[in-house]
């Protein structure tokens, strides 16, 4: 026992060394490596993000000096919104950015701006929710039934939004409700949840010049930028949004909104935000992909390290009024495992943010398919696809080959360990079939359509509006 | 100002020297003494609806929470400037250490990554809405002279001269900026391209003020200057130069002082809105931020952008009092 714990000891102490070596030598490291990752051939960069508390990968590697270590000098700069942040990537002005999972996925399929934007790093699991006005809420609350001490049962279902929305279409009012983009997380997330609770969010009929993704639907959705929505709710221009952290929060705080449920409730897990470079630069300076790759791969396990043990020093990095810029309390509140529904209402729900455990870091053609599928069912591609051409789409956008090889010479140059990796030895790119959704319904990568088929509310094969 | 006193008072009988004396200093300590009590009275009004408006980022900030956040951002300021010490060393000794290894590297130093300050943000604007506003006296006073002067491209410009003019520079800043990410490549820019869009759109904005007012200048001069050129038969240049230059400074200053007012207000709005570096970023970053001191994070930047805008209009002013003959025109 003692000698085990001694054991323990000595190799943390041969870790800390190590670690300490290569954090003050990288330079020494490199250059022992020199044949197999040699120095960036582009050394000064900018990325984008988007305040909210998921690009803490970015902020952490340029706060540790992750990003200096791998001899990239590199400037972060908050975008206005999503559409911004990705003209920049594709017109240079950017390097590189935090973006949404479906921004790459639909730059190469055309939807919106056609452009080849690749990701060789998945940014974190979860982290966001959905949040109604106060007045919705109240109407909802009586339909949702009450655990022993007076809570409401979670996961709220969009079963007790259903009436409200009937109430309101009676009355002749649209139902509003906002999301931060076409093809983000949010909107397909906020989709699913409302269908799943027979709500119809509406079609996109893009080959006939409809974009609105209006058609037929019950709960208008429309897109408002992250930071916006707890303005724009509080204004009555919409009765909720699904939008990530810290806005949800925010909404608790200022006393204008009750968050209803999170995505991990939605789908345990789910795939979020990516690292998006394009193509181009990808194969004119190789070794800095794979150096960035690595300062993030290390941002992000140093977020989960010991069982979230930085999270408190990462959420007054993130509070700093250059990046999320929230008040500390507010940021705490989800990225330290604790999320606050209706006021004085916290749960804990330790998996609400994942940066690196569950391999949330590697790019899954699953994660990819699983948001063609959902650009499938809502009617952004309007024709039916071969499953070959989802697998093919997103061998083209998800390049696990870059992370592969970042998470090689982090083992090499000893500054992760191979057991960071264990899970990714012959690891094909495909997460084994997903049971955990709201709706019950199994997600296996390799077969969309059939999953496309399994919906009640949305295009099946063969449908065209 | 003593002296000027005493020449005016000279041979001045002495019972009135004393009336005089006492009604300067009567003037001049209500000059001292009224906007004081303005400032005060606004101070009070102020804090006291401050306190009353509750916003759902906290109360509407009051005046110690402005002078708090000037505190504050001071400290961000020179925390900031040690972090880039400490860059510059770390990025030395790394480079030292390359060079070490291999010796052909040509070790380059890389500018500060780390994020701009509320001083900064200032700084960046200043020069930006200046070199716009310079950018564009040299295009509109030139301008304005020929308008001044020919009748027929008066004519032949007024329609387009006032058409553009009502365009608010705002709606052109979208196209700018397609036009200068387009336009505007090269490896190893000199500029950001933010900051020549943030210059052009202003330039866009101050070009219409001055070119009007120069041209108006130029055309109401005294004929009877002309008639002297005219009977000297000076040459074109030298009449622009020596008659019709000096007989429109106070008209193209006046043009001037307009434009900077409006070319500060646009920059300010211009860079909100396309996220260019400077105070608009730094308002409109802190109002997405939502933090609970947000708001008297912008309250600070609004004295500031009052404070810049009075300063530069004041320093408009000297330069015409030096400049202009026509000391009338610059006394307000």
């Amino acid at each position: 026992m003692f000698q085990a714990t001694l054991k323990n000891e000595y190799k943390k102490l041969c870790l800390t060394v190590l670690t300490g070596l290569c954090l003050s030598g990288s330079l020494l490291t490199a250059s022992l490596q020199a044949t197999e990752l040699g120095y960036p051939e582009k050394e000064e960069l900018k990325f984008g993000f988007i305040k909210l508390t998921d690009m803490a990968p970015i902020a952490i590697a340029y706060e540790k000096g992750f990003f200096e270590d791998e001899g990239l000098y590199v400037t972060i700069e908050s975008q206005a919104n999503w559409k911004v942040l990705l003209d920049g990537v594709i017109d240079g002005r950017l390097d590189g950015a935090h973006m949404l999972a479906g921004q790459p996925i639909a730059a190469t399929i055309g939807y919106g701006t056609k452009a080849e934007i690749i990701t060789p790093f998945s940014m974190d699991l979860n982290g966001n929710a959905i949040t109604v006005s106060n007045e919705i809420w109240k109407q909802m609350k009586v339909n949702i039934p009450k655990q022993a001490d007076g809570r409401p049962v979670h996961p709220i279902k969009a079963d007790a939004l259903k009436p409200v929305v009937e109430k309101y279409l009676d009355e002749g009012k649209p139902f509003n409700m906002g999301m931060v983009f076409p093809v983000s997380t949010h909107n397909y997330e906020l989709r699913y949840w409302l269908a799943a609770g027979d709500i119809h969010p509406g079609f996109y009929a893009p080959h006939k010049g409809d974009t609105s993704g209006k058609i037929n639907a019950q709960v208008l959705l429309s897109v408002t930028p992250p930071p916006q929505m707890p303005a724009t709710m509080e204004a009555g221009t919409i009765y909720g949004y699904c939008v990530g952290e810290p806005w949800n929060q925010q909404a608790v705080f200022k006393g204008i909104g009750v968050p209803v449920v999170t995505d991990y409730e939605i789908w345990k897990n789910n795939p979020e935000k990516v690292f998006g470079i394009t193509k181009a630069f990808a194969e004119k300076y190789p070794n800095t992909t794979i150096r960035l790759t690595r300062a993030l791969i290390r941002a992000a396990k140093w977020l989960d390290e010991n069982n979230n043990a930085n999270r408190p020093e990462a959420v007054k990095i993130l509070s700093q009024s250059n990046y999320v810029g929230a008040d500390y309390d507010v940021i705490a509140n989800s990225m330290t495992g604790t999320f606050e529904y209706e006021k004085g209402d916290v749960r804990s729900v330790p998996d609400f943010n994942v940066f690196f455990r569950y391999n949330a870091t590697y790019p899954y053609y699953s994660d990819a398919i699983w948001y063609l599928t959902q650009m499938r069912r809502w009617g952004q591609i309007s024709d039916d696809m071969p499953d070959s051409w989802y697998k093919d789409i997103a061998a083209k956008v998800y390049r696990p080959d870059i992370y592969m090889a970042a998470a090689q010479s982090l083992v090499d140059d000893k500054i992760l360990s191979k057991n960071d990796f264990s899970d990714l030895v012959g690891e094909d790119g495909f997460r084994a079939p997903q049971k955990h959704f709201i709706d019950n319904i199994v997600y296996d990568g390799t077969q969309p359509n059939a999953y496309i088929n399994k919906f009640k509310i949305g295009l099946k094969t063969g449908d065209k509006l | 100002m003593t002296a000027l006193m005493s020449k005016k008072i000279v041979g001045i009988a002495p019972m009135n020297r004393n009336k005089m004396i006492m009604s300067f200093i009567a003037e001049k300590t209500q000059a001292l003494i009224l906007p004081l009590v303005g400032i005060c009275c606004f101070m009070l009004l102020w804090s006291f609806t401050a306190s009353s408006i509750d916003t759902s980022l906290g109360k509407f900030p009051g005046p110690s929470a402005v002078a708090t956040q000037v505190v504050n951002l001071i400290d961000e300021h020179n925390a900031e400037r040690n972090k880039e010490d400490a860059f510059y060393i770390r990025q030395d000794q790394r480079n030292e250490m390359r060079q070490a290894k291999d010796p052909s590297y040509q070790a380059k130093v890389r500018a500060y990554t780390g994020k701009e300050t509320f001083l900064d943000q200032i700084v960046t604007s200043v020069v930006t809405v200046l070199s716009g506003f310079l950018l564009a006296a040299v295009i509109a006073i030139p301008l304005g002279i020929a308008i001044g002067l020919s009748k027929n491209l008066n004519t032949a410009i007024n329609p387009i001269i006032q058409i553009f003019k009502p365009v608010s520079p705002l709606a052109w800043l979208p196209l700018v900026t397609m036009v200068v990410s387009a336009v505007y490549v090269s490896p190893e820019p000199m500029f950001a391209k933010s900051f020549i869009t943030s210059l052009i759109t202003v330039t866009l904005c101050s070009i219409w003020p001055m070119v009007i007012n120069t041209s108006f200048g130029v055309v109401s001069m005294n004929q009877d200057w002309v008639n002297v050129s005219q009977v000297l038969s000076l040459p074109k240049l030298v009449h622009i130069q020596k008659i019709v230059l000096p007989a429109s400074i106070p008209a193209i200053f006046t043009g001037m002082r307009m434009s900077l007012g409006i070319a500060w207000m646009v920059l300010i709005a211009a860079e909100m809105l396309a996220q260019n570096p400077g105070l608009g970023k730094f308002v409109w970053d802190e109002f997405q931020n939502g933090s609970s001191q947000s708001l008297s994070r912008i309250m600070t930047a609004v004295f500031v952008i009052g404070l810049i805008g009075y300063l530069l209009d004041l320093a408009m002013l000297q330069l015409q009092r030096a400049l202009s003959w026509d000391k009338s025109s610059a006394q307000r």
